[in-house]
Formats: structure tokens, sequence, C-alpha cells
């Protein structure tokens, strides 16, 4: 299935939660936050929303700014 | 002396927040945020960098146990965009503090106060603690307030500009009315600009380009942090009245 991570189309075997996601693109789930198709995905959710074919997916984390 | 600064229930010793950008380095930042005593910084959200993976991380260097992380919503020119960005931030830090800008313009960087506004009561609706930058217009001030902030944060200048207090008569209207705290944020360029706020009657100064863009960032960091301070402690002590004539400090009798 493709999915758009942080604007980026990328394919990925199905099924495949969020938590296999951030496996997938070596990502530690410390300090960020994840958002499909608008809404936020809590931490505590991670492994068991199953993403669908076509979602939008934004991962951000703090950096520096004023 | 106590002299604690309190933004929603949250206790701060240090007046001077600083900001995060526009440093070299993450660990000229680090060092420059030691030399401010500051305890409460300013972060940004933005997308984490998929493709590379080795990219020094703020964490790494600004431990957020150790400071309070304020996540702004620098970028954000719609009230949508802005609640959208604190939504995140607080999943990704577990927090509700928060700085809301909404903004209108690249050029200005200018607060858009009705977009602010709707922010802010849509966020404090959702259970935010809501720091607001804003322009220095004391009604919008009053506005904010009425609706719920937990601080005021009105410019000096233009975001960047280092141009100091332009309408330090309009932040002092502010400080008179508010009952949150007061705390300028932007325009500061040097010492004298943090001290003149802090004598003005704020309850603390947020900066980030006038140390991060000094030629000695960590220099200038300590000259902020006394800046303050020499700024509240005069705020405090209450200045002499202004004269237009000289009035002689030593005695006149007993002149030869």
């Amino acid at each position: 299935m493709d999915i758009t991570v942080n604007g980026e189309e990328k394919r990925f075997e199905a099924p495949l939660t969020v938590a296999g996601l951030l496996d997938a693109l070596e990502l530690a789930p410390r300090k960020i936050a994840v958002e499909r198709n608008l809404e936020i995905v809590p931490k505590s959710l991670f492994t068991q929303t199953a993403l669908a074919d076509g979602d939008r997916i934004e991962i951000v984390q703090f950096v520096g700014g004023g | 002396m106590s002299d604690i600064l309190e933004v929603a229930g949250r206790k701060l010793n240090s007046r001077l927040i600083i900001g995060t950008g526009k440093y070299e380095t993450y660990e000229q930042n680090a060092k420059a945020a030691e030399a401010a005593g500051a305890e409460m910084v300013t972060v940004a959200v933005r997308r984490v960098n998929l493709t590379d993976k080795d990219k020094p991380l703020l964490v790494d260097y600004l431990d957020p146990e150790k400071y309070l992380y304020l996540p702004n919503t620098a970028g954000c020119f719609t009230a949508e965009d802005a609640i959208r960005t604190l939504r995140l931030a607080r999943e990704a830090g577990g927090w509700e503090l928060v700085k809301l800008e909404v903004l209108s313009d690249q050029k200005t960087l200018y607060p858009d106060m009705e977009e602010t506004l709707r922010a802010a009561k849509l966020l404090i609706k959702e259970g935010f603690d809501v720091m607001v930058y804003c322009s220095d217009d004391p009604v919008y001030a009053r506005k904010l307030e009425d609706a719920g902030c937990c601080a005021i944060m009105p410019l000096g200048s233009l975001i960047g500009s280092g141009l100091g207090i332009m309408n330090p008569v309009n932040i002092r209207l502010i400080v008179e009315q508010s009952s949150v705290p007061v705390i300028v944020d932007a325009g500061v360029g040097t010492a004298s600009d943090a001290a003149s706020a802090m004598e003005l009657g704020c309850d603390g100064v947020l900066m980030n380009t006038a140390i991060a863009e000094a030629k000695d960032p960590i220099l200038m960091a300590s000259a902020m942090k006394h800046a303050v301070i020499a700024g509240r402690e005069a705020y405090l002590a209450g200045r002499m009245p202004k004269k237009r004539y000289a009035d002689p400090s030593s005695p006149l009798a007993g002149l030869i």
C-alpha cells in the first residue's frame, strides 16, 4: 500500500500499524507525535492503529525555534 | 529574596525565557541557555527528517527534564494551523503549556490578533495553558486575558528585528491592566532593551535572536541574565522621579 509520510510517497507491505511504520523508518517513539489523516494518534494506540492505503501520516518532533 | 515568576502554576526563578532557534549548533544553544540561567525555552514543532537520521536532536542537548519546553506555533498563519501544531506538541511532549503565535505576513511576522484571539479561545477550551504572543495593543491584550490566556506576551518590536521596546507606553498600560504575567516577546536587541522591559514592570522577557545572533552568544546570554535581574530589581526598588534641573548630591551646608 502507498502511504504519504511527511509529504513523501512511500510503499509498504500491508498490514502495517503506526508502531510498525516507526520501526520500518527506524524512528524511536521518544518525543515524537504522529498524525494520521489530520487526527492525532495517541502513543498508547501506536500498536493497535492499522494504516490503510492512501493514508497521510505526519511524524513531528521538537526542534530549535524562537 | 524570593521573587518567583508563576505561569499557569509553574514556578520559575528565572524571568528570562530563551528561544532555541538560529544558533550555530545545539551545543552552543545549550551553553547559552546555561549562561542565561534560563529555566524555560521555546521550541518549534517540525517534521522528523526521514532521510538523515543522524542529525543531532534538540532533546539530546537541552534536556526537557531540566528545561521547561514551551512549544510554539511559529510559522502558523491561521488559527487552524496553530491548533493542529499544538495538538501535536501536546502529544509529543505531554504538557499543556504552549506559546501561541498566529502571524499575518512573512515580511513583518506581525501577529494577526483576530486569528490569535480565535485560536486562544479554541485552545483554552481544549485544556491548553496558552501563553500568547500579541501586538502591544492594550485592548486585545485585555481580550486575550479575558479569554483565559495564562500570560500576555506583547512584542517589543518585530520578531528578530532587535529594535527594542518601540512603544513603552503601551507596554506599561498592558502591565498595569493585567493580572496574569506580561512577558515582552520579540524585539529585544541588547541588554538595555531587556532591562527597559523589566523596568516597565514586565514579569519576564522572551528572546532568541538577540542572543543567537550576537558575536558571542554565550557572553550575550550572560549579559541578558544580568539585565533582566537588574531591570527587575530597579522596578521593585522604584526609580527616583525625573527632574528638569540639577539637585546636588553633596550637602550645601558647611561649604568652605
